[in-house]
């Protein structure tokens, strides 16, 4: 990338959604919007290479999309209104890192991520609007993350647009009890973000997304703990992202994982983000995150603590998923057959049937029990259930290890 | 904008003992407060007609025209600023508890 190229990442990155949000807000037009933001990144990468990066990249982008915008509502001839409150709009978006002004641009920013995440949008919606409208995701990018034809998730772009302005859902913030209602939609969205960008198969780039717009929320809404908690709880996690494979790409567990290689910086902000979490469920699941994370070594983990704060969670938060959970930490806390029998009580109804890392729970806490060859025909099980290629070796590997224990 | 408010049965109502909110007082409140312009309770799905005409030719029919386990048992017509304004306005009706409730807009608003 030439030095032009990347001022244009940055200063999209950090202007994208506040110009998308604006002239939604002004126009009510999302497609237009999105076009105006998009035409602008265009032109700057055709500018600033011979007239050199402007003073407020972001400043520049803003204006550009504005005068586009008019140019589009004037040949449209849409009322006098919408054009003059565009015409006055200041280009005050800083590109620089200073934190925002309170006030209307920064409010257009949450607007349009509560428009994005409404309920009354199906939830696999939800994630591709946030995705597109605020993140600026292309389509193409989007459809192969959730295995889709880019046609297939432009139809459902499209129809989620068509609700959003037929069904009357509002461009506003909720208040009062509503926002205690409506936050947790927005939080649910941004972690499946985050997974579908974390997990093997996953598209890497949507993780660093989900921080980023976790990022915007904990700045934008300071006296939300469970904001701040959801951020923290990224940043343990993607704080591996360097140390969680080895040479060859294989998947790597905790325990092998080369802890000089995690992101301590981001560790460190994880920790002091959740000294002003509460006790919600995304403050517990990061306080776990942060046990492994702080952890000097794996034989340092603080296992009994970490299967209270699942106890704690399974409670608050009762899932077949969570159950596995403490069934695992558990294991490691009190013994292979404490996890087991666990396991055995979260099974009951086939609740975890379709979920092949069961499988691979059962076979670690069977090897851990001494059970090798039973431990090892589970492993492969798991391998041929697991959901990715790399996830599947990683499998394969540790049967083939109790092999070599036997002999 | 206005919704049509269709008040449905559904064959899984709310268990929660907590009283139901009463109807007389929701339609007060909303008529009150400008939100509803009008609403009333239909007779039974069992006892609806349905009617097609197909090639010039009148059919009419006993029934309605799917069979369904949530029928529409009666509507209201709401005036609101948009739909969350609108989904308060639903919670609050006791059917939301024992049926369940569907929002739609007016397409012209």
């Amino acid at each position: 990338m030439t030095e032009a190229q990347q001022a244009v990442a940055a200063a999209g990155a950090d202007a994208y959604a506040r110009i998308v949000a604006v002239l939604i807000r002004i126009t009510g037009d999302w497609t237009l919007a999105e076009d105006c933001a998009q035409e602008a990144l265009a032109s700057a990468l055709e500018k600033w290479p011979a007239d050199g990066v402007p003073d407020n990249p972001g400043g520049w982008l803003m204006t550009v999309a504005r005068n586009r915008a008019i140019d589009v509502l004037r040949r449209a001839s849409v009322e006098r209104r919408k054009l003059q409150e565009l015409a006055t709009l200041a280009p005050n978006t800083s590109s620089d890192h200073e934190p925002d002004q309170a006030g209307d641009v920064v409010d257009d920013r949450l607007r349009l991520i509560f428009t994005c995440c409404h309920p009354a949008l199906a939830l696999e919606a939800r994630v591709a609007l946030t995705l597109r409208t605020i993140a600026g995701v292309p389509t193409a990018d989007i459809a192969r993350a959730f295995l889709v034809t880019e046609s297939a998730m432009t139809r459902r772009l499209t129809r989620a647009k068509a609700k959003i302005a037929d069904a009357g859902i509002p461009y506003r913030v909720p208040s009062g009890p509503a926002l205690t209602e409506r936050l947790p939609g927005v939080l649910a969205v941004l972690y499946l973000l985050f997974t579908q960008g974390y997990n093997p198969a996953g598209e890497p780039a949507f993780a660093d997304e989900a921080i980023r717009l976790a990022r915007l929320l904990v700045r934008l809404m300071p006296e939300q703990p469970e904001a701040a908690a959801l951020l923290a709880l990224f940043l343990f996690q993607h704080s591996r992202r360097d140390a969680r494979r080895d040479d060859r790409g294989n998947l790597l567990t905790l325990d092998k994982q080369d802890r000089s290689r995690w992101d301590h910086a981001a560790i460190v902000e994880g920790v002091s983000l959740l000294a002003r979490a509460a006790s919600g469920p995304y403050a517990l699941q990061a306080r776990i995150a942060a046990h492994h994370a702080t952890a000097h070594d794996s034989a340092a983990t603080d296992w009994p603590a970490i299967a209270r704060l699942y106890d704690t969670l399974a409670r608050r938060q009762p899932s077949p998923v969570i159950e596995l959970n403490r069934a695992v930490a558990h294991g490691y806390a009190h013994g292979p057959t404490a996890g087991l029998r666990l396991l055995a009580a979260a099974r009951v109804g086939g609740a975890l049937d379709d979920y092949p890392p069961a499988v691979a729970v059962e076979a670690d806490l069977t090897a851990r029990e001494g059970d090798t060859d039973r431990a090892a025909a589970l492993f492969r099980q798991a391998a041929a259930a697991a959901h990715s290629e790399p996830e599947r070796r990683a499998l394969l590997e540790r049967a083939d290890e109790l092999r070599g224990e036997e002999s | 904008m206005k919704y049509m408010m269709f008040v449905c049965v559904d064959p899984e109502p709310d268990t929660d003992p907590a009283p139901e909110p009463d109807i007389e007082a929701w339609v007060a409140e909303n008529d009150a407060a400008g939100r509803r312009l009008q609403g009333d309770v239909l007779s039974p799905a069992s006892s609806a007609t349905t009617i097609r005409v197909r090639n010039g030719e009148l059919l009419v029919s006993d029934g309605p025209f799917t069979e369904t386990k949530e029928w529409i048992a009666g509507y209201d017509l709401l005036e609101c600023a948009d739909l969350d304004e609108a989904i308060e306005v639903a919670r609050a009706h006791p059917m939301a508890r024992g049926g369940r409730i569907e929002l739609r807009a007016f397409r012209d608003h």
